[in-house]
């Protein structure tokens, strides 16, 4: 039993405790709670960003506008195909629960792909940016706006990555422990969650406004 | 040892680890999670909607003070933020210790975010 594999310590394999069940006295697996005290050092780390964009800002003489020359239509759709991914990797983690791995890869699959998709569109952009002329030294707009779009881009290729593993060599877990990796979905879905909604804040901030 | 107590706070079901039987068995039958996928598409449309009228309201208020216009764009945001961590994170039915750290959290947020208008507050290098 999982919760009494401490005890094992004389067995040839020792088990990581509350990998799958609760925790009894914090009531969530350890795996989950780890994320979640991941996120909350993430919201920290953009919050400073967000908090550096508001002080740059308010001190501006003037201020340029991100609608004035980005590209709204493309920041549109990107958020679009995010909102997508944060769909496809719930669906992925409820067909996982319902024992259906074909199906929880397929959705992994589609998650990977909008995120590709979302960082194409962003090389476009940068792209765009970078031949008009326009770069992070060119003013403290600029200096922010890639800043805070770079830092996120980062976040979403880790994300890339870690699905990566988990559709590829990750998903051998399955057939031994299915309620792990099913686990494991969950959490790396929480991520792609929080990488979702720092988006949400970036977009009329950064385009918008 | 874990503290059965404690177990009861962090609202664990202690009869499931006890293998007296899951009265919350029903969260993890196919019917239930079939319920969450639907659940799921309707936030997913509700978010496409929210995208759609944060980019019309754009348009709209275009002409409108700098204010207005951050404050409808932060409240559609913040409306869009809620239903992400809501459902797909779900913390409207998380666990004690989930809501802790968030609300610690959201502390440190708020004096972050404090910062800035400190700044401006200081007469000192105006």
């Amino acid at each position: 039993m999982e919760a009494h594999a401490h005890a094992s310590v004389g067995h040839a394999e020792l088990e990581i405790p509350y990998n799958v069940h609760p925790r009894p006295d914090t009531g969530v697996y350890n795996g989950k709670l780890g994320v979640w005290l991941f996120l909350a050092s993430e919201v920290m780390l953009f919050g400073a960003l967000f908090s550096s964009l508001i002080l740059l800002r308010t001190g501006a003489e003037s201020w340029p506008r991100g609608y004035e020359f980005l590209n709204i239509k493309l920041a549109t759709f990107n958020t679009f195909i995010l909102i997508l991914s944060s769909v496809t990797v719930v669906m992925a983690w409820s067909h996982l629960r319902l024992g259906n791995l074909k199906k929880g890869r397929i959705y992994i699959s589609a998650t990977i792909l909008c995120a590709l998709i979302f960082l194409t569109a962003k090389g476009f952009e940068y792209s765009h940016e970078f031949h008009e002329g326009r770069f992070p030294k060119t003013n403290n707009f600029l200096g922010i706006y890639f800043t805070m779009t770079g830092l996120h881009g980062l976040h979403i290729l880790g994300g890339v990555i870690v699905f990566l593993y988990f559709l590829g060599p990750g998903a051998k877990m399955w057939a031994k422990e299915p309620e792990r990796y099913t686990n494991r979905i969950e959490i790396v879905g929480l991520y792609w969650h929080f990488v979702d909604l720092v988006w949400i804040f970036l977009f009329p901030i950064l385009y918008l406004m | 040892m874990t503290d059965p107590a404690a177990a009861v706070e962090a609202g664990v079901d202690v009869h499931e680890h006890a293998g007296i039987g899951d009265p919350n068995a029903h969260h993890h039958s196919p019917e239930h999670i079939l319920k969450e996928m639907r659940l799921y598409l309707v936030i997913f449309v509700s978010l496409a909607a929210l995208t759609a009228i944060t980019v019309f309201a754009f348009y709209q208020l275009k002409t409108y003070p700098v204010k207005v216009a951050i404050t409808v764009a932060l409240i559609i945001a913040t409306i869009k933020g809620s239903l992400v961590a809501g459902f797909f994170m779900h913390l409207l039915s998380e666990k004690k210790v989930i809501y802790g750290i968030l609300i610690l959290t959201v502390i440190f947020f708020i004096f972050l975010m404090a910062l800035p208008v400190s700044h401006h507050a200081n007469p000192f290098g105006s």
